[in-house]
């Protein structure tokens, strides 16, 4: 039986290269002084948490860490987030998350967004992996409710 | 114990012969459901072709014919675990029914402001949110029987913990994510010196070992034969008769009553059908004794051994594994065919999609156990579970993915 069984090339559309080095080196990982809020995020059904600290200065997003425990996905995706977001204004940020949601979702990406979006084109495997969306989104949604809740509110 | 030939089992579940991405099917998610035999497939189509009609309604032939199949079914069931008589056991949905039903009929009636309920850290959810539920109501005291690191009731103080205000205590028989085997006769008697009654949650027994609710002496026992190669949609409750007399109904409606007037109010049928309101579930049920004679064809005690024998292998490769910590005992003398396990530097849904990826079906998360799981300070396990038609060589295939896998995230 064990002959009969193939390799595991099938996987590499969900842990492309970057993701898996975003796995095992998280970035923006160092919590910072004074954020502007400091909370966790998670997925109680898999388990997968997220804690997010930022500092915006006016609606410049000064500085973020982001740390956690979960799945490859999901903190890769997290670290992911926090390399992009670091220095870009809310709009700029929110957009992103539009992006990326619109990409995992399956939709059209036009040729400016997968160019705005870096890096992060490599979730875009993730699709034909329904079930693990959920944890790619983690840290691109909460980051949305936070500043939604945080920053329109003062 | 007779020689089992696995393959002539295997070749009775036409599921076992299907692939996914692109390799055979390794089906190692048990407890969370079996699989069907065609038997019991045969049985749920031919029932529709040629026998429908509801029970216990009418005179005509078709309907005797399917009462008959029906009441024979239960007591299969009844003959499966041994109980006095067929009227002590009622269908439910699932095992979460069966728990619910003791929870908001017996509970309502006998628990009592400082009251207790006994159960232990190592529950389904189905069997802590019922009575979390009840003890609220109730303004009663939920308490957790000790338990050993490595997931076995500790007994030092136990006169403590079930004492003169212990009403029931309800515990898994065997534990769906420790595979720890709990001593249930001793913990009945146990009980019963307190005068509190004892609700085992056998959703994990009945399907894999002999179990005697007469020899037990126990008052409730609940289990569903989705788990035990039967369909989905068919829990049993049994419970000691004199307590099934005394409880009040659940459900009311149809079937559940003797007599209904527009003034006062009605008169309860008999067991088992005080509990059994509205149209049941007959065609799931009739295919539920169908599954049992399957079982009772391979025999439940050769069931066991099989699975035992799988177990030691699993058990004494994986404890050999570096990075994979195994949750509860390690003696695999104490467990039924059930291993959680976690691995150091692979998150379970990542193992748990790449297993996948070779055909290999395990179960990840918590395990309707949160609190349990939470205890090991982890948030998810990965969890393997065995049935009688699994096979040494699809352990090999599970441990050779492992490793690949291994591999494959830390290159
Ligand atoms: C020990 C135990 N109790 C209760 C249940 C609940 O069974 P069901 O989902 O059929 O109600 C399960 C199954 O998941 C179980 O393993």
């Amino acid at each position: 039986m064990i002959s009969q069984m193939g390799g595991l090339d099938g996987l590499d559309d969900l842990y492309e290269a970057i993701i898996l080095d975003h796995y095992h080196n998280p970035r923006n990982k160092k919590f910072i002084d004074n954020p502007d809020f400091d909370e966790e995020i998670n997925n109680p059904f898999c388990g997968d948490e997220l804690r997010i600290q930022a500092k915006f200065n006016d609606d410049k997003l000064e500085g973020i860490s982001v740390s956690g425990r979960g799945c490859a996905i999901s903190q890769a995706s997290a670290s992911l987030l926090a390399e992009y977001v670091e220095g870009k204004n809310v709009k700029e940020i929110l957009n992103a998350v539009n992006i990326v949601r619109n990409m995992l979702k399956g939709e059209e990406i036009s040729e400016k967004d997968r160019e705005n979006i870096q890096d992060i084109d490599a979730l875009s495997g993730v699709q034909k992996f329904p079930i693990r969306i959920k944890c790619a989104l983690l840290g691109w949604t909460g980051f949305y409710d936070l500043i939604n809740a945080n920053l329109r509110s003062s | 114990m007779k020689k089992l030939d696995i393959q002539k089992i295997r070749s009775d579940f036409p599921i076992l012969s299907r692939k996914v991405n692109g390799n055979k099917l390794v089906y190692l998610d048990n407890a969370a459901t079996t699989q069907k035999p065609n038997s019991v497939i045969d049985s749920i189509s031919n029932f529709y072709k040629t026998s429908n009609s509801n029970v216990h309604r009418g005179v005509h032939t078709l309907s005797i014919e399917s009462t008959e199949n029906y009441e024979f079914a239960r007591e299969k069931i009844a003959k499966l675990i041994n109980s006095p008589s067929p009227e002590t056991v009622i269908w439910t949905r699932n095992t979460s029914e069966s728990i619910n039903l003791v929870a908001f009929t017996w509970g309502e009636k006998n628990i009592m402001s400082g009251d207790n309920i006994v159960i232990t850290p190592m529950e389904h959810h189905s069997n802590i949110v019922p009575w979390q539920q009840i003890a609220k109501k109730k303004n009663a005291e939920i308490r957790y029987l000790p338990m050993s690191n490595d997931g076995k009731i500790e007994f030092n103080n136990i006169g403590k913990i079930i004492d003169s205000k212990t009403k029931i205590v309800a515990l898994t028989h065997v534990s769906n994510v420790l595979g720890t085997i709990n001593p249930a006769k001793k913990i009945i008697d146990i009980a019963h010196d307190k005068n509190a009654v004892v609700l085992l949650d056998a959703a994990q027994s009945v399907p894999h070992m002999p179990v005697d609710v007469s020899d037990l002496d126990v008052d409730f026992l609940t289990f569903s034969l989705h788990k035990m190669m039967g369909p989905t949609g068919i829990g049993i409750l049994y419970g000691r008769k004199q307590l099934l007399d005394e409880m009040p109904p659940y459900m009311f409606g149809g079937d559940m009553i003797l007599e209904v007037s527009y003034e006062k109010d009605a008169k309860w049928n008999s067991l088992p059908y005080k509990f059994e309101a509205g149209t049941p579930n007959f065609a799931d049920a009739i295919a539920s004794g169908v599954a049992v004679d399957y079982l009772n064809q391979i025999g439940i005690d050769n069931i066991w051994q099989h699975e035992k024998l799988i177990t030691e292998y699993a058990m004494s490769k994986m404890l050999s594994l570096k990075k994979i910590h195994i949750l509860g005992s390690p003696d695999f003398k104490d467990r039924g065919g059930v291993i959680s396990f976690y691995h150091e530097d692979i998150h379970p849904h990542d193992l748990g999609t790449a297993l996948d990826q070779r055909g290999i079906a395990i179960r990840t998360g918590h395990h309707c156990a949160m609190p349990l799981v939470r205890s090991y300070d982890i948030v998810a396990a990965a969890r393997i579970s065995f049935y009688v038609y699994n096979t040494i060589d699809e352990v090999d295939a599970f441990l050779y993915s492992l490793e690949q896998i291994e591999g494959y995230f830390t290159k």
